[in-house]
């Protein structure tokens, strides 16, 4: 066998399959972000926790990592084009140990290596810098083109937005990956339903969605993307699939994890007051 | 072996592209299927597996490049000039120049010399829309081997560079082997009356102006300022203090492109009179590009005349 597939087999976090063990980091990873933004006193509430859930599984439970490194060569990628769930993200790396937890607290503060959208040049296992809806499914097209270039089996992952995928470049981006037959990457739909001015459906109709993305040559699958057997279950099936990229829509629901903010459209982008704060804490300390 | 009196900076540009891809194995290449104009079709025939036609499609064009950039190639990303800098503004601006990654956008078709496609696609603000961008380096060469060194040049830099090239083929000035420096202007000729800065094809027509001077007893001196951010701004004080007044010349609006840039270094450092001469307000509009440089006012002596104004204010600004 090859050094470099010796190498690629080694240094891998453990991989959680558990699935109590998967719920007990959201609940951590979801603790971490209403801290967070109440903190900050600002940043993106909603979609940070639909897509906690959907970005426990993918780091925990799916990507080849090193703990502790990341910069480690033989990762995978992940890209956040949605780019406000950011306190998500922030708080999965955290807990890869690829900066200090203490630092979380520092969100959107002057001189944090936290900005208040990602940005690679301020924090590291950030990857790419996004915050500008739209872009990020274009970078992850260039980034397994990359990795195929060189022959490379990493994979590469993106989360979108709902509302995100209004944007015409996605669709540009979608048609590049199914043209160039992009199996390895895979681009998960954070379909929580709701955006800034309201439903989806309201702002700007994106349905069908599943068979968008089919159409436009994805292998695609539909999950509820607060399960972690489903999504483990699709993450895993995607790997199987050679010749196309594939996009799982994961059904979500928007603020998940602290009822008062759940399918919500005006939580946004706002931080908890001092009461929500409290009622979130308590929510989910007990979950 | 004599070489040929013209050359278009675009041809040069696919040649030297096809010729480094030999040499680089990471060089990539991106197009927005105008390969056959931006010349990138030359790199595309000798390396089939690291060309990406991205179809029509600019957006996703330099969002791709962005990720090939972050895997470790050293993309080109080529298309039209108006299409590269207005279309995809955005993700040159948020993914290349804010992740500061090393893309190189080759954009050609700068210019009214675009002729008879017209104003919709003769890039006349691209310059304004580059030059804003914080960590891009901005180029603009005057002639065939300054395209070729600045190329070479690029591929060697760690960091975002949009260069613009042109459709047509005009005089070459440099010397085969040039060599391009980033930050520096050149003096192409000296002078003590005036200095004419160009960029592009205008530099030439600098060159043009200083002969048409110098039959009238002016002296001339000229610059190429085919670096336009970082600019040679102590270049362009010390001619203000040397010659005493100044003309810039360029196939771009004159705001937001060399004559702001100019005009921004002579007011925070040394006021002198400036005239601009490029396109005033306006967009380009059909034609042939001849016509269209005498149309609008972009010849040798409509900056002869633009000079002698500057001289007639010396003293008086």
């Amino acid at each position: 066998m090859p050094r470099a597939e010796e190498r690629f087999k080694q240094n891998i976090m453990d991989r959680v399959t558990d699935e109590a063990q998967l719920r007990e980091l959201a609940r951590q990873v979801r603790l971490d972000i209403v801290e967070m933004l109440y903190r900050a006193g600002s940043g993106h509430l909603g979609g940070s926790l639909s897509a906690a859930d959907i970005l426990v599984a993918l780091f925990f439970g799916k990507m080849r990592l090193q703990a502790g490194d990341p910069h480690w060569p033989e990762r995978d990628l992940f890209v956040l084009s949605k780019g406000h769930a950011a306190p998500a993200y922030y708080a999965i790396l955290a807990r890869l140990g690829y900066f200090p937890r203490e630092e979380l607290f520092t969100l959107r503060k002057f001189g944090s290596i936290l900005q208040g959208h990602p940005d690679a040049s301020a924090t590291h296992g950030v990857e790419v810098s996004t915050g500008s809806l739209g872009q990020g499914l274009s970078v992850a097209n260039g980034l397994a083109l990359a990795l195929r270039l060189n022959q490379s089996q990493r994979r590469v992952y993106v989360l979108l937005g709902d509302g995100e995928i209004q944007e015409g470049q996605i669709w540009e981006a979608a048609m590049t990956g199914a043209h160039y037959g992009l199996d390895h990457l895979t681009a998960i739909v954070d379909r929580n339903r709701l955006q800034i001015d309201g439903r989806t459906r309201e702002v700007m109709s994106v349905e069908p969605l599943a068979q968008k993305w089919e159409a436009f040559g994805w292998h695609t699958v539909q999950v509820n993307g607060h399960s972690f057997p489903e999504l483990m279950g699709a993450l895993a099936a995607g790997d199987l699939i050679k010749g196309r990229p594939k996009a799982i829509v994961a059904h979500t629901i928007k603020g998940k994890g602290v009822s008062i903010f759940e399918d919500q459209a005006k939580y946004h982008g706002v931080a908890p007051t001092a009461e929500e704060y409290q009622q979130a804490l308590k929510e989910l300390q007990a979950a | 072996m004599k070489l040929p009196a013209k050359q278009s900076t675009r041809v040069e540009y696919g040649k030297v592209l096809a010729a480094l891809g030999q040499e680089n194995p990471d060089i990539v290449v991106l197009d927005a299927d105008l390969s056959g104009s931006t010349q990138t079709h030359l790199f595309a025939q000798a390396f089939q597996d690291r060309f990406f036609n991205m179809g029509v499609a600019e957006q996703d064009l330099m969002g791709t490049a962005a990720g090939l950039a972050l895997g470790g190639k050293i993309p080109f990303a080529s298309t039209f000039a108006i299409f590269a800098t207005g279309r995809a503004w955005e993700q040159i601006r948020q993914t290349i120049c804010y992740g500061n990654l090393n893309v190189k956008i080759v954009a050609s078709h700068g210019g009214v010399t675009v002729g008879e496609d017209g104003g919709s696609h003769q890039a006349v603000e691209d310059l304004a829309l580059m030059r804003i961008l914080p960590n891009l380096v901005v180029l603009v060469p005057a002639d065939g081997p300054e395209t070729r060194a600045m190329v070479r040049w690029a591929l060697s830099y760690q960091g975002p560079v949009y260069i613009r090239t042109s459709r047509i083929a005009f005089p070459i000035i440099h010397e085969d082997n040039h060599r391009f420096e980033m930050g520096r202007g050149e003096i192409l000729r000296e002078g003590e009356d005036v200095t004419l800065v160009g960029i592009g094809l205008m530099v030439h027509h600098c060159l043009e102006a200083a002969r048409l001077l110098e039959a009238e007893g002016v002296s001339a001196r000229v610059l190429n300022l085919s670096c336009l951010k970082p600019l040679d701004w102590e270049l362009v004080v010390d001619s203000a203090r040397e010659t005493g007044a100044l003309v810039s010349a360029e196939e771009h609006l004159v705001t937001g492109g060399l004559g702001s840039a100019v005009s921004e270094v002579l007011t925070e450092f040394y006021p002198a009179p400036l005239k601009r001469v490029g396109l005033k307000d306006i967009f380009g509009t059909s034609g042939k590009s001849d016509f269209l440089l005498k149309h609008f006012g972009l010849m040798p002596d409509d900056i002869k005349e633009a000079a002698l104004a500057a001289i007639a204010h010396k003293g008086k600004s």
